[in-house]
This record gives structure tokens, sequence and C-alpha cells, in this order.
């Protein structure tokens, strides 16, 4: 059984199928119905779902500054375009197919005007721990 | 069950024991319990607890002297720590905790120790309430038990630690899980068993208080209801009622050189608010009164107590306006202008003041900077509620 991360993104990927002002600018039963769907999201792939989480926007970036030095951070400058991973759904299925399946559903989740966002889904495989038999 | 374990640790430990070896024979012996009690009641679940993990004990010595027999090195059965000296005839649980909250662990070492050692939870059940895998919560409280080892373990320790330990299991559980909410009120409740100190029971007295209101806060959709809005039917009177005793009973006690600390007076705030049949009857004068007491208590509280200075903010903004208490929250940015709760505050704020765009705004700004998904989303949806009743004026 393959596992997949489906992540989603702040910004970066594909141009938006759908481009959307922020949710706060949203009408509020929009907002209602866009959390409680994501509320939910989780029951159609109930005996698949792993694990969900969710990032803050704010990113640091580190690295080792050497022996007895503290670690060197950056703030940026990032071009606004670079990736930023908002959170992700890990799933345990029979197939890639079913993986892109819940991604689907999951790019579902109601918009502005309860349509759907048809937001970019990023689809990864997680390697596996364990050496195959083959 | 449970409520045994401070009892018999504290015994071990003060006939000697080190604290480390001894809670794991605990441990076990409690493992050992659940099996055999259902069968074989003990007439003294006490002494069967501390025989058990007594023999534990001494099982483990000498399977470690053999060891170190085969490894031929001349080592001695090891000795019992030094009995200590001077032992309070006072309170198992008061001893426990400051062995537990020794100021040389970290807070989160601190929380965990007192759970398991105080509380007798189990790690599996320390490590899902702060959702870490259990191997890394196991790591964590045998990191502590190291720390502790040779540390003497006899002199009372800090009691503002430990009521700042309690306080974080409580808040931990009030915004996850309300049995670790539960915990920790049923330790500060035989904390002030143990101690007189009134801030013992000022802190039992906040936990109670707020606690009542819990079946509000949440609604049936997992939503955040913010105390204007709350049903205050489902507060829980019995809790406000023993909430309010306890905090007299520690107000009772001060003295002019001795005001009240801050959890006594938190508690006062919030017996103000359980007390209001609605939030507009809340007595937000004496709120305000009450926080200017606790701003007192630090030389600097801007960078002391930024918390207690943002919510006086909020009293000044219900006694003198919006924009007062947006005056009031100014001198805050430095410290705490990158954190949610500030924009939060400064939302509240314009709305009162009738600001409906600037508080949308700020509202936006605070669900960006959340790290919790609950009040993120509570953020958001504030955001939107008070855009669109700005856009309909």
């Amino acid at each position: 059984m393959p596992k997949y991360l489906l992540l989603k993104h702040y910004r970066g990927g594909p141009d938006p199928y759908r481009p959307v002002p922020p949710m706060d600018e949203w009408a509020p039963e929009d907002v209602e119905a866009h959390l409680s769907f994501l509320r939910n999201v989780r029951e159609v792939f109930e005996g698949e779902y792993v694990d969900a989480q969710a990032l803050t926007p704010t990113r640091t970036w580190v690295r080792y500054g050497g022996p007895d030095a503290a670690p060197v951070t950056t703030d940026g400058p990032h071009p606004e375009t670079s990736d930023l991973v908002a959170g992700w759904y890990m799933i345990d299925v029979d197939s890639y197919e079913r993986a892109l399946e819940i991604a689907a559903y999951v790019s579902s989740e109601p918009g502005p005007g309860g349509e759907p966002l048809h937001e970019w889904i990023d689809v990864r495989e997680i390697m596996s721990g364990a050496p195959s038999d083959e | 069950m449970r409520a045994l374990v401070p009892r018999v640790l504290a015994g071990l430990v003060r006939r000697g024991e080190d604290f480390d070896a001894a809670e794991d024979a605990l441990q076990e012996a409690l493992l050992e319990a659940l099996r055999v009690w259902p069968e074989h009641p003990p007439r003294d679940p006490t002494a069967w607890l501390t025989t058990v993990a007594t023999r534990r004990l001494v099982d483990a010595r000498r399977s470690e002297a053999a060891r170190q027999r085969r490894e031929e090195t001349a080592a001695p059965e090891p000795q019992p720590a030094a009995v200590a000296e001077t032992v309070d005839e006072g309170d198992d649980t008061l001893f426990l905790l400051f062995c537990c909250c020794h100021p040389d662990l970290t807070p989160a070492s601190q929380v965990a120790l007192t759970l398991r050692a105080v509380g007798g939870l189990t790690t599996r059940e320390i490590a899902d309430a702060f959702y870490v895998p259990e191997a890394t919560m196991a790591q964590r409280i045998s990191r502590a038990k190291r720390t502790l080892r040779g540390r003497r373990l006899s002199r009372p320790g800090d009691l503002a630690v430990v009521l700042r330990v309690l306080y974080l299991i409580y808040t931990t559980g009030h915004t996850d899980r309300a049995d670790l909410a539960g915990e920790a009120i049923r330790l500060a409740r035989q904390l002030t068993l143990a101690t007189e100190e009134p801030e013992a029971r000022g802190l039992l007295a906040l936990m109670l208080l707020n606690h009542a209101r819990l079946p509000a806060r949440i609604d049936a959709e997992g939503r955040i209801v913010p105390l204007d809005r709350q049903d205050r039917s489902l507060w829980e009177t019995r809790e406000i009622a023993e909430g309010v005793r306890v905090l007299q009973s520690a107000l009772a006690m001060q003295t002019d050189s001795r005001p009240p600390g801050r959890y006594q007076i938190e508690a006062a705030i919030a017996a103000l608010h359980d007390d209001a049949a609605s939030a507009e009857e809340t007595d937000w004068p004496q709120i305000l009164a009450w926080y200017d007491d606790l701003l007192a208590l630090s030389a600097d509280p801007v960078r002391e107590d930024p918390a207690a200075v943002l919510g006086r903010a909020v009293a000044v903004g219900h006694v003198h306006g919006g924009a007062a208490g947006l005056r009031e929250i100014d001198r805050l940015r430095d410290v705490l202008g990158e954190r949610h709760r500030w924009h939060a505050v400064r939302a509240h704020l314009h709305e009162l003041g009738g600001d409906l765009a600037a508080a949308a705004a700020a509202y936006a700004v605070a669900a960006r900077r959340a790290t919790n998904i609950a009040e993120r989303d509570h953020l958001v949806r504030q955001a939107a509620r008070v855009r669109a009743a700005s856009a309909a004026r």
C-alpha cells in the first residue's frame, strides 16, 4: 500500500484555475461552507487517512553556522513566487489513481459563491523505508 | 488507584531510593495492580503498592549487581542514596511536585514528569495529550529523571514554579484536551490541602472559574465561541461557586504587607466575568481596577507581563472606549506586534470604536499569524463577519 502526501500551498504551483481573493474577504456564509467542508473532508477517505497537518505561513531558513557558531538564519528576501507549503493530508491507498481521486476531492472545496475552488494539489509518493521483496 | 501514586512514590524517595528507579518500580507495581486487584483486592492498597515497588527495586539492584559481577568490576552493592535529612512531615504531593518541578528541568519536562509521577498518568496518555509519539515522551521523561539523579530532593523548591507548571498543564488542556485541564485542577486541589499559600488557592480558583465556561466555549461544530457570545446557561454553576469560595478564602488571608498575587487577581477577574448574567452586564470598571493591581505587581509590565497589559487594554476599551484601548496596546507593539493575539485585540478594540474596516483588516492579519487551527478559523470568520457588516453600512 503506497503512502502519499497531498500538499496544499499558500503560493507556488501552476497558475490558479480559479483566482480568488483571500478568505477573509469572502461572504461569511462562504467561509462557513468552506470550513465545514474541511472539517468533514476526512470522512470520504476514512480508512485511508493517516495524518493531516496545517503549517503557519511564517518561514525561517536556517543552516549550520560552523563550530561554536549560532545557527545562521535568513528571513529572505524570497521571491514571491517561491513555493510555500500550507499543509498536507497523508493517505495510505491501493493505487496512484486512488491518490489522484482523493486529491481531486480535496480540491473540490467550496470557495466564493459556494463554487469549487479547483485548488491545485501537489501529490507526492512517500518512499517506503523497508527494502522490497522483489 | 492513581490517587495513591504521590503517597507511595514520596514514601520511597524519602526512604532514600533514587527518584528515577523508584518511579520506574512504581509504574511496574501499578501495572501489576491492574492485573491482580480485580481478583484479589488488597486490604491496604498503599502498602501493597509500596511492597511490590520495593521488591522491584531490590530485583533491579540485584540484577545490576550481577551484571557488574559478570563484568568483574569490584563494585559493592549500590547503597541507597543518603536518607533525606530534614523531611517535612507535610504532604507527599507537595514534596513530589517540588521534585518534578525542579528548576533544572525544562518546562516541557516539568509538565511531563508531574503528570506521570504525581498525576499517575501513563507515558502513553501523556504522549497522546501532547500529540507526540510515545517513544518521544518516554525519552523526555527518562531524560528528566536522569537530570534529577543525584540532586538533593529534600529541600523545598520554589512554589511559584510548581504553580506555573500546574497552570501550564491546565492551559494545554484548555485548548486541546479537557482531561488535562481536569487533571491540573485535581493536582491544584491536592496542593491547596498541603500548603496555606494563598496563591495556590488563587490558582485553583482561577482554573475552576475558567473551566466552568468550557462547555460554552466550543460549539457542536467545533467552533470557538467568544465570551460575549457564549450561552451562559451552559456554564457550570457548581464550579463557579467553588471557585468563588476558594478565591474568597485566599483573599481573606491578604494583609497590607502581602497583597493578592497574580493568580488571585486573575481569578477575581474571571469571577467577575462569571458573575455577569449577560455580556452587557459585565462589570468592566471593576475588572479594570483588578488589572491595575495586576500591572502593579511588575516593575515593567510591558516587558515582564505583556499579557496583563493586553487584557487591561480590553478593559480600558470597554470602560473608556475603543480609542483609549488602542492607545494602550500601542505600547505593546514592539513586544507583541508579531503575535496574533495582539492583532486580534486590536481588531476587537477597532470594532468597539466602530471602525469596522480597520477591525476587519486587523482580524485578517491576526488570522495569518495564528498558530492554532481553531483560533485561525475563528479569526477568519470574525474578519469576514466584520467586513460584511462594514460593506452593508
